[in-house]
């Protein structure tokens, strides 16, 4: 005959062991949710900044969301935090996303700045906001510089700098 | 096992093996109801009608339907809509019923709070009840995705944005939930699983429970007046059917609930055929394209009052920035209504309009919940948005209110 | 009776809430615009109310403008395949068979006088652009002799069928130079890549038109597009009335195929559910007399 507190340690032991399983499936699940692989490696966009042409706007797709790099001409001012160097010259590397609703701003290069048609919001070259609804300047996604190439998805030494001055 | 006699007649035969005689007592003709109600009763009745209606509608969908972000699009509005005979009947019947069934799920969860329906050993049909609210609501919008319109696609995205806001994992909580960086095909399929499996299974097991505990504490009436069932029930089986104050499901509540459910098809059939724009968006038959916002982006009318609790906060209070503080906002309104049986502190149970405070606090609550809906749906610029943040604040305020409004009440009417 | 007390009450809130979010949210996102002008009294350089000669419009076709425009209804080819001719102008100039029918008689005068500011589109070619319209300003011509085209134009026009064929070959020659149909099986015979140059972005397919934008939009859109989308460089066609009309009723056809069924088998629907509501109130009520 068992006595009745090894049969409790029994019942106890059997339910951790049982919740053992559950956990353990219950992460497998989770997983099973998580992006792919080939999602995971995608999230990183390349640019090769070297061909760009100044004031001209060049317009890359990351992570589904368009993004914006600009290449600075030689009597264009950057500013502090908002612009990186790359190589000679300055660049704009901004989400393409108006930060009002989220529609995408098209860049006039003989007023140098970008304008919203959604509803009016423009901002200049650098992203920050000049005019219109617009509650903040473009963001500026994560990158990291790889000689001339803009790696988009990896936070770089240059963009820590720049968020950190931001 | 006791030896089975030779059965006289089919039905003794299912008897022996099922006892569906003793069933249908149970179930029908000796499950009892309250007499004094009115058509709000039908309500839930008329939901369980729209959910059979929306099931096989979806499943004659389902049928032509592709959940794949290029196809999904030409599936839905090509093959279902042109070429599928009736194809476009089924998708009006499931995409206005979805939005319809949301407008009686509130009329039907306004009736429980009007009448009390809440409390008093009711607090289980009350949160069951709330819970199909809640999978109502997901099952809604993990089906306004399917058919890859532009609405389909930044509802989505907006929506599943907000996760973004969680502190600490939000950003990866968005991206966990879309299976990429943004709203993909990794995303369509998912939520199309959740939408034709998990969830209506989740339903279907809610709204079994929903009935189990409706049994115990029996179903509300318009008087909130509580009495012996057992002992109304003899009287109606003894013949008094006149003198006694309950009704068997069948044939006689179900009488009155398919004469209402009559009333309101006709009302259904009409919006889906002549009206059907209001749950069918113009902006949804583009098809999705994340490079091209459109330039109003608003959720689905039934979502719109939690929305605007969202949206209405846009300024930063006490270093608190207005997104942290619309999601937190949004929370306490989505949590709030499960609650509720312990909010309201008054035991009277009674028709809101025979309540001293309460009767103002209900219709309040209406007026605020409308106001919310309204400007959900407007553009959240100039004085909008100071109504949006009015009416949201009110929202928190009336619930933050009520144990002290209800709690004043009881003590006014003292016992009573 | 109470009943109708309460059904009143929420008739009355679900009404007003549905206003607000329907007609009136609409109201203020899309605000109306100016009435659509079929006339388009906005551009006269040319007094169309001269009488144009056919036989000189003749001459005057066949010398300026079968250079790069096929005109198949009175025997003149297209100069070249659509991938060459698109490669040459941007666009594939369109076949002149059916514009004496589809354009309005002022718009159609005032484009060969001046292109650019007959489709409102001096935003797109300004001087600086560096950009210019393909067909060349035939302002050293008279207004006679533009009203002379006109006629021509007017005469060798092919009569369409009031059906669906009818309005397809209407679409086809207002809008399938540019605009993809996928649920019709119409491409547009300019290809991608020239349009997308051509016109700074890819133009959209219709097939559902008829329903993102509806009949009301789609009725001012075209009429005018900088209307309503102020900086498109989408041209204004200068349809007339009638083939505009032919056009949306084309849109229609496809995009909304079932409209008819649906619109008959509505009533039927309804009123079986009338019988049925009929028939649960007479039980019902008969029913309920039993305990009341």
């Amino acid at each position: 005959m068992m006595d009745e507190s090894r049969r409790g340690f029994i019942g106890k032991a059997f339910g951790a062991v049982a919740a053992v399983g559950g956990i353990a499936s219950l992460i497998a699940m989770k997983k099973t949710w998580d992006p792919l692989p080939s999602v995971m490696s995608a999230g990183f966009t390349t640019v090769d900044v070297s061909g760009l042409e100044a004031n001209k706007l060049e317009v890359v797709v990351w992570r589904g969301k368009p993004v914006f790099v600009l290449k600075y001409t030689e009597d264009m001012k950057p500013t502090d935090g908002r612009n990186v160097k790359i190589g000679d010259h300055y660049f704009s590397v901004m989400i393409g996303l108006c930060t009002h609703l989220g529609c995408i701003p098209g860049y006039e290069g003989d007023k140098k700045l970008f304008k919203c048609a959604c509803h009016g919001g423009e901002y200049s070259a650098d992203g920050k906001q000049t005019f219109g609804p617009p509650p903040r300047p473009l963001d500026i996604p994560p990158f990291k510089l790889d000689g001339v190439t803009l790696v988009l998805g990896d936070e770089g030494p240059e963009y820590k700098a720049m968020t950190a001055k931001a | 096992m006791a030896e089975f006699k030779k059965a006289n007649s089919v039905g003794e035969w299912f008897d022996q093996r099922l006892g569906v005689v003793n069933f249908s007592k149970v179930m029908m003709s000796e499950y009892w109801i309250p007499k004094e109600i009115n058509f709000l009763w039908a309500m839930g009745m008329i939901l369980a009608v729209m959910f059979k209606i929306l099931l096989i509608s979806g499943i004659f969908l389902l049928m032509y339907y592709k959940p794949d972000v290029n196809m999904a699009f030409d599936s839905v509005n090509y093959t279902i809509m042109q070429e599928v005979a009736y194809g476009w009947l089924f998708r009006h019947v499931h995409a206005v019923g979805a939005s319809v069934v949301f407008l009686i799920i509130y009329i039907h969860m306004f009736t429980g709070i009007y009448y009390g329906s809440y409390k008093k050993g009711r607090e289980m049909i009350w949160i069951s009840g709330m819970l199909l609210f809640m999978l109502f609501s997901a099952e809604g919008f993990s089906g306004y995705m399917l058919p890859w319109g532009q609405m389909s696609y930044w509802a989505a995205y907006v929506i599943t944005e907000i996760f973004g806001g969680i502190p600490l994992i939000g950003d990866e909580l968005v991206v966990w939930i879309r299976g990429n960086f943004y709203v993909a095909d990794a995303t369509l399929t998912r939520f199309f699983m959740l939408h034709v499996l998990l969830i209506p299974l989740a339903i279907l097991g809610a709204i079994v429970f929903h009935f189990y505990a409706l049994r115990f504490p029996h179903v509300n009436n318009e008087s909130g007046e509580f009495f012996d069932y057992e002992e109304e029930a003899e009287k109606f089986k003894a013949g008094n059917k006149k003198g006694s104050k309950v009704i068997p499901f069948w044939p006689v509540f179900l009488s009155k609930d398919v004469f209402v459910m009559g009333i309101f098809l006709i009302f259904f059939f009409y919006l889906v055929f002549f009206h059907y724009g209001f749950a069918m968006d113009p902006i949804n038959f583009d098809k999705a394209d994340g490079l091209k916002t459109p330039a109003h982006i608003y959720p689905e009318w039934y979502f719109l009052w939690s929305y605007e609790v969202l949206r209405g906060w846009f300024f930063e209070i006490a270093g608190i920035s207005g997104k942290d503080l619309g999601l937190m906002a949004f929370g306490f309104a989505n949590a709030i209504f499960l609650v509720l049986p312990w909010l309201d502190r008054s035991p009277m149970v009674k028709p809101a309009n025979q309540r001293p405070y309460f009767k103002y606090w209900f219709w309040l609550m209406i007026a605020d919940l409308m106001v919310l809906t309204e400007f959900g749906k407007l553009p959240p610029t100039g004085p909008n948005a100071w109504v949006g943040f009015g009416a949201s604040l009110t929202f928190l305020v009336l619930f933050i209110a009520l144990p002290f409004i209800t709690k004043a009440e009881a003590k006014k009417v003292g016992g009573k | 009776m109470k009943e109708f007390k309460i059904l009143a009450v929420i008739v009355a809130l679900v009404g007003i809430t549905y206003y607000g979010i329907e007609p009136y949210a609409h109201s203020v996102m899309h605000p109306e615009v100016a009435a659509a002008d079929f006339t388009f009294k906005d551009v006269k350089n040319v007094d169309t109310t001269l009488a144009g000669n056919v036989e000189n419009g003749k001459a005057l076709v066949e010398a300026n403008c079968i250079a790069c425009h096929a005109i198949e209804a009175a025997g003149h080819p297209a100069v070249m395949p659509n991938a060459d001719a698109a490669a040459s102008y941007g666009v594939v100039p369109p076949d002149l068979s059916s514009a004496g029918r589809i354009y309005d008689t002022n718009y159609l005068a005032n484009f060969i006088f001046d292109p650019v500011t007959a489709m409102h589109l001096e935003h797109k070619y300004t001087p600086d652009s560096g950009k210019q319209f393909p067909m060349p300003s035939y302002n050293w011509m008279t207004p006679q002799e533009i009203m002379d085209v006109v006629a021509y134009l007017k005469s060798v026009a092919p009569k369409v069928s009031e059906d669906k064929e009818g309005h397809k070959a209407t679409f086809e020659a207002a809008c399938g130079r540019c605009h993809n149909m996928k649920y019709a099986g119409i491409e547009a015979t300019t290809p991608t890549d020239n349009l997308k140059n051509y016109m700074g972005a890819t133009p959209p397919d219709l097939s559902q038109y008829i329903k993102s934008r509806g009949e009301h939009y789609l009725h001012s859109f075209i009429n005018d597009p900088q209307v309503l989308l102020h900086g498109t460089s989408m041209p204004r066609v200068g349809l007339s009335e009638k083939a505009q009309e032919e056009v949306i009723e084309y849109m229609e056809e496809v995009g909304d195929s079932k409209k008819a069924e649906r619109e008959s088998l509505g009533l039927y629907v309804m009123g079986y559910m009338v019988v049925f509501a009929l028939f649960a109130y007479l039980w019902k009520r008969k029913i309920w007399e039993e305990v009341h």
